[in-house]
């Protein structure tokens, strides 16, 4: 095959958008490199995903099928996929930066001698994959040196994921049937089902304020400040991961991608440096202000209004401020 | 139960990031180091399931590539309770891939025939997640990642994988295994006194890549390293923090239309 393999994932009956990116950024890659672009799907059933990832301007689509895919496990998918690359030896394998493709991505390219380049945003001449280092506080430019096909993973909102064209004049993908030779014995752990965390009694999803309170706050005792800023305000109080790891506020107030998402018309983040985990759980916010002494903080990047400061000085004279405007 | 936890040392989050002369990572001659989170909360899972099953004795030994001054945070991981370490000593980090520095630790681990070997899920500097699960790879064992809580079982682990938004998930896998560990599972404890005194008397072992015969050319390389663009044009309200603030309530007020 010698083209673009973009590996899109489904979940509980349906493909998210990040795969749709994903297959974006391998028609990105394609055009990059003048090759043709396929797609894969693995599990037990993939009939009806087929159908639709068919629909897209693509060459082939791969149905890799088999009982034992039924639940993803990272040897199943690893050994399945690894059969794949070896039968079409693709130049280059996409797939989309989720929790899924981090648990068995790497040990697939590892088995092909490769090395992932994972969480790309950007797609250059060359190929160079740019990905951010340092929590996005830089970016750094990649490029793969290897004889053998090059690996990469992109990161949720990176590439936009064209709707299909309605009435598109291409003919639908091809759609073949890859069924990989898997032995129970070679898959080695045991998945349970998912289960939801923990209590849920608050719904930040729904609040039109929020405040967001991140480790710039460095103690649960300097918790209050932000709670009164929160209360002047009539905002619901919410953090970043790091507050929520240390117990100093509930799971249920965490906003990112392993917490909640939030679209509140005003998101107010004090001590947050606006790592992409929780950059994706509240960049749909109709305003975002940011409260860090950092100027360079990646949470500027996505603010509308921004104050560089410390938020022990400013935070008490925004709640005083704020607190004689309702007055 | 013999647990192997590699760590690795990156620099502390307030460090200034100025970019170095050859526009490849940063200017590192002023820069402070810590210990990596999501390995700190790795090697305090490895802690208390040594704790755990203190009657069935267990050891806990940190492995970790890079410079000299990584002895500081082995120094520091032993404080904490690590029984040993070996420190793989490296001094191109910066010019070994995932896959490099995988090899690295996997031809030191091996010999010890641990029962299980942990990681943090990924590092604070280079954010590649990749380490845990290439080790376990090179090494033909069973995996899992983003672990919040681990449980031995008759025929080895019970562990707690977090999912995507709220959502987790119970995984089963016999031992040896690797694990790379998810921040916030447990609560991180501090050295005590006695922790730094007995540290300096553990055994440290230096290995090098030479050492370990593991000599094999980057498949991917890192060119050139930029600050990033900004997306938005954000509007940045100068002056003390009470006219910052009073410019900030206005905006609220009239333009975002909140208050
Ligand atoms: C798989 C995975 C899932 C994750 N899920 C999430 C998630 O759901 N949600 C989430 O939030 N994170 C998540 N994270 C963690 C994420 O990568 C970041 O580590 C985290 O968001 C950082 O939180 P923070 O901004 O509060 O802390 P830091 O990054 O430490 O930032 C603190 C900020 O406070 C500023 N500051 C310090 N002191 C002051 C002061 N006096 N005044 C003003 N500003 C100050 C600093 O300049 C800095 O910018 C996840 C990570 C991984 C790997």
């Amino acid at each position: 095959m010698s083209g673009v393999l973009v590996v899109v994932e489904q979940r509980e009956g349906r493909i998210a958008r990040i795969s749709w990116e994903a297959v974006a950024a391998g028609q990105k890659l394609g055009a990059t490199l003048t090759l043709p672009v396929s797609a894969a799907v693995v599990g037990a059933q993939t009939e009806s995903f087929a159908a639709e990832i068919a629909a897209r301007p693509l060459d082939k689509v791969f149905r890799v099928e088999h009982p034992l895919l039924a639940r993803y496990t990272p040897d199943g998918f690893s050994l399945a996929l690894h059969q794949l690359i070896q039968a079409e030896s693709p130049a280059c394998i996409v797939f989309p930066h989720t929790y899924q493709v981090r648990d068995y991505a790497p040990a697939l390219a590892a088995r092909l001698g490769q090395v992932l380049i994972g969480d790309v945003t950007a797609i250059g001449d060359g190929p160079v994959f740019t990905r951010q280092l340092l929590q996005g506080r830089l970016n750094g430019a990649y490029r793969p040196t290897g004889s053998g096909p090059c690996l990469i993973s992109v990161q949720a909102g990176a590439f936009r994921a064209e709707a299909p064209e309605a009435g598109a004049s291409a003919a639908p993908a091809t759609v073949t049937t890859f069924v990989p030779t898997l032995e129970s014995a070679q898959i080695r752990t045991t998945p349970g089902e998912p289960f939801r965390g923990g209590s849920q009694t608050v719904d930040l999803s729904s609040a039109q304020m929020i405040v967001c309170v991140g480790r710039g706050i460095k103690d649960a005792e300097n918790l209050p400040l932000v709670q009164d800023l929160a209360t002047a305000l009539g905002a619901e109080l919410a953090a970043s991961r790091p507050i929520c790891d240390n117990g100093w506020l509930p799971m249920e107030r965490q906003v990112g991608s392993s917490g909640q998402t939030v679209s509140p018309k005003l998101y107010l983040g004090v001590g947050i440096s606006g790592a992409i985990q929780h950059l994706v759980g509240m960049k749909g916010s109709q305003c975002v202000v940011a409260i860090n002494k950092d100027p360079d903080a990646p949470i500027f990047e996505v603010a509308d209004y921004g104050i560089v400061g410390d938020l022990f000085e400013v935070v008490p004279a925004l709640t005083e401020a704020i607190k004689a405007a309702r007055q | 139960m013999k647990i192997i936890v590699a760590i690795k040392q990156v620099p502390e989050r307030d460090a200034q990031v100025r970019i170095d002369a050859a526009g490849k990572w940063i200017d590192e001659s002023n820069l402070q180091y810590a210990l990596n989170e999501s390995d700190a909360y790795a090697l305090e899972e490895a802690l208390q399931l040594k704790e755990k099953s203190a009657a069935a004795g267990g050891e806990v030994v940190v492995v970790s590539v890079g410079p000299e001054r990584v002895g500081q945070t082995i120094r520091e991981a032993l404080a904490k309770g690590a029984d040993r370490a070996i420190h793989i000593v490296c001094d191109d980090l910066g010019l070994r891939d995932a896959l490099g520095v995988a090899r690295l630790l996997a031809a030191a681990v091996k010999p010890e025939n641990p029962d299980l070997i942990l990681t943090g899920l990924q590092s604070e500097d280079l954010g590649l997640g990749q380490t845990g699960v290439i080790v376990a790879e090179l090494l033909g064992l069973p995996h899992a990642t983003l672990i919040l809580n681990v449980e031995k079982t008759e025929t080895g682990l019970k562990v707690k994988r977090e999912l995507e938004e709220g959502w987790f998930q119970t995984i089963e896998l016999p031992t040896p295994a690797v694990l790379t560990i998810q921040s916030g599972g447990n609560k991180l404890r501090y050295a005590t006194l006695m922790g730094i005194k007995r540290a300096k008397m553990k055994e440290v072992r230096q290995l090098t890549a030479a050492s370990l015969g593991v000599d094999a050319p980057p498949v991917v390389v890192l060119e050139h390293v930029a600050l990033p663009q900004k997306q938005k044009s954000t509007q940045i309200l100068p002056g003390t923090a009470k006219e910052a603030a009073a410019a900030l309530v206005e905006k609220l007020k009239f333009e975002v239309r909140v208050l």
